[in-house]
């Protein structure tokens, strides 16, 4: 890989120390009080003086947003699976899957509550259901996608239904699944912090969205501040991750990808 | 690459070609048949080509001989339905996720033949075909070219005995193009299967084929069967003598007598 030049990261850099720095002296100047806005000093002070907690609070929340993750990308593809079998299949039960899509997370946050307890399992459920629909939607529209002069193919050489699902079908809905697994992954942080919300106390382990609930509570802006910032990060970690996995992943394919 | 030819092998063994019959042929897509009462026959090891413009219905009579799709009416039959029968698509249609090597073994992986013999077969092949070198790449890395030879390979691999193609090289450039109607017709000929070649090229179909089958949009039939007059092996020189010039003319007027009729 090259090292990139500066005129690939010099301007984010700019951008960043000049928006800063606006943010700093604008708010010295119209003397907002902190807790409407901290300045940005105030949060990086805020992000060094609970640096610990609040790095031991992502660690939590990167656990549990990962299970919730790999629920959905194991769950999540084998329902893709049965849902590309029969149209009848995909009749009955993909309004199940559109489901987890329209539901609104924080009002069933509570009952996985009553389900699971506070903690982390309720935590995990609330990231598995955030982000198991696109793995299902991408996935299946994958294995329905299949090349159709290759399902010709294996026609012609008598392949059976399930020779033409494991070798054909699945094979090939590798780059969908990672396209779905590439959204899930962002969502699935989303959705640990938002159970965290509800279903999470700092005594049953807590994660970044409890430190945040937390520091509100507090009302310490600052540290509802550092503690979002984390959680940002957290999130394009997880999405530079899945990004790297399917680049691996995808690493023959894309020579053909590019040289078309 | 060419010319690695083991005529004393027995995996380069002529096979003997399929015969085929068919009789009262129709088809129709909700509209004006697309073939209508078409009869031919076919020989045993003979290369045919079937010759139109879009859209005559040729690709629609490759598929019904392939199996992939039934008649309205009339009958297709083979005189083995159960000797192999390969078919190449106008795209190479590889699994972009498998190797070379991986690639040309799907059919006899389809087909349950053991690892072992497997390998085997697929390794000759990929020497009498020339892709040794590149049977651990992957299709991705290849160009057109080389990607419709392994298409090729894995139609040859179980060693049919009729072959069909669908416009296999209109979508490479010329050189390359020209570069495979001859390694075809050397497969051909070390091998004897019988042909069915689809193409709108009437230059390709003269090059390659003992017989080339015009047909017509308007008709949904036969307009003409025409035999080719050329020595084999056709080299690059056949293609500038007079002989396949004049030929190729003659189709032509076949071609466009036709069409303005339509």
């Amino acid at each position: 890989m090259k090292a990139p030049t500066p005129e690939v990261w010099l301007p984010p850099v700019i951008s960043l120390v000049a928006i800063t720095a606006f943010l700093e002296g604008w708010l010295a100047l119209t003397a907002v009080p902190g807790y409407l806005m901290p300045r940005p000093s105030a949060v990086m002070g805020a992000l060094i003086a609970s640096g610990q907690e609040l790095l031991r609070a992502t660690l939590q929340t990167a656990l549990t947003a990962s299970a919730g993750l790999l629920a959905s990308a194991v769950l999540g593809g084998l329902a893709a699976v049965l849902l590309c079998i029969h149209p009848w299949i995909r009749r009955a039960f993909y309004p199940y899957a559109v489901f987890f899509q329209t539901v609104p997370i924080v009002a069933i946050a509570p009952m996985l509550v009553i389900w699971f307890g506070f903690g982390p399992k309720a935590v995990m459920a609330s990231a598995f259901i955030v982000s198991v629909f696109p793995i299902i939607a991408n996935t299946l529209s994958g294995l329905l996608s299949a090349d159709p002069a290759l399902r010709d193919l294996f026609r012609i050489y008598r392949a059976g239904r399930l020779t033409t699902l494991l070798k054909l079908q699945i094979p090939g809905a590798l780059p969908q699944f990672l396209t779905g697994l590439r959204i899930a992954s962002g969502l699935a942080v989303i959705g640990a912090i938002v159970g965290e919300f509800v279903a999470d106390t700092w005594e049953n382990g807590g994660g970044i969205g409890t430190a945040v609930m937390i520091a509100i509570k507090e009302q310490r802006t600052d540290k509802v501040f550092a503690a979002v910032l984390m959680a940002a990060l957290l999130g394009l970690l997880f999405f530079a991750l899945v990004n790297v996995l399917s680049r691996t992943a995808m690493r023959r394919w894309r020579l053909g990808e590019l040289s078309e | 690459m060419a010319g690695s030819r083991h005529p004393q092998d027995t995996e380069t063994k002529p096979d003997r070609g399929a015969r085929l019959s068919l009789q009262g042929v129709s088809r129709c897509f909700n509209g004006p048949a697309v073939l209508d009462g078409l009869d031919l026959e076919i020989a045993s090891g003979e290369f045919l080509a079937l010759l139109g413009p879009s859209g005559c219905g040729k690709s629609t009579l490759l598929r019904l001989i392939a199996g992939l799709d039934q008649p309205d009416a009339g009958t297709i039959e083979r005189d083995d339905p159960e000797a192999a029968l390969a078919y190449v698509f106008q795209d190479a249609s590889l699994m972009p996720w498998r190797s070379v090597l991986g690639n040309v073994a799907l059919p006899l992986e389809l087909g349950g033949t053991s690892r072992g013999e497997r390998d085997a077969r697929v390794a000759a092949l990929l020497d009498t075909v020339g892709l040794t070198d590149a049977a651990h790449r992957f299709p991705g890395e290849l160009s057109g070219g080389m990607r419709m030879r392994v298409s090729l390979a894995r139609a040859l691999v179980t060693q049919p005995a009729l072959l069909l193609l669908d416009e296999p090289f209109a979508a490479l450039d010329e050189f390359t193009r020209q570069y495979l109607d001859e390694h075809l017709q050397q497969l051909w000929l070390e091998r004897g299967m019988t042909v069915v070649f689809v193409t709108h090229s009437i230059s390709e179909a003269v090059f390659l084929a003992d017989r080339v089958i015009v047909m017509s949009p308007a008709d949904g039939r036969l307009v003409r069967d025409f035999r080719v007059d050329l020595p084999r092996p056709r080299l690059a020189a056949t293609r500038t003598g007079i002989d396949f010039t004049r030929q190729v003319q003659m189709l032509a007027d076949t071609l466009r007598e036709h069409s303005l009729h339509a």
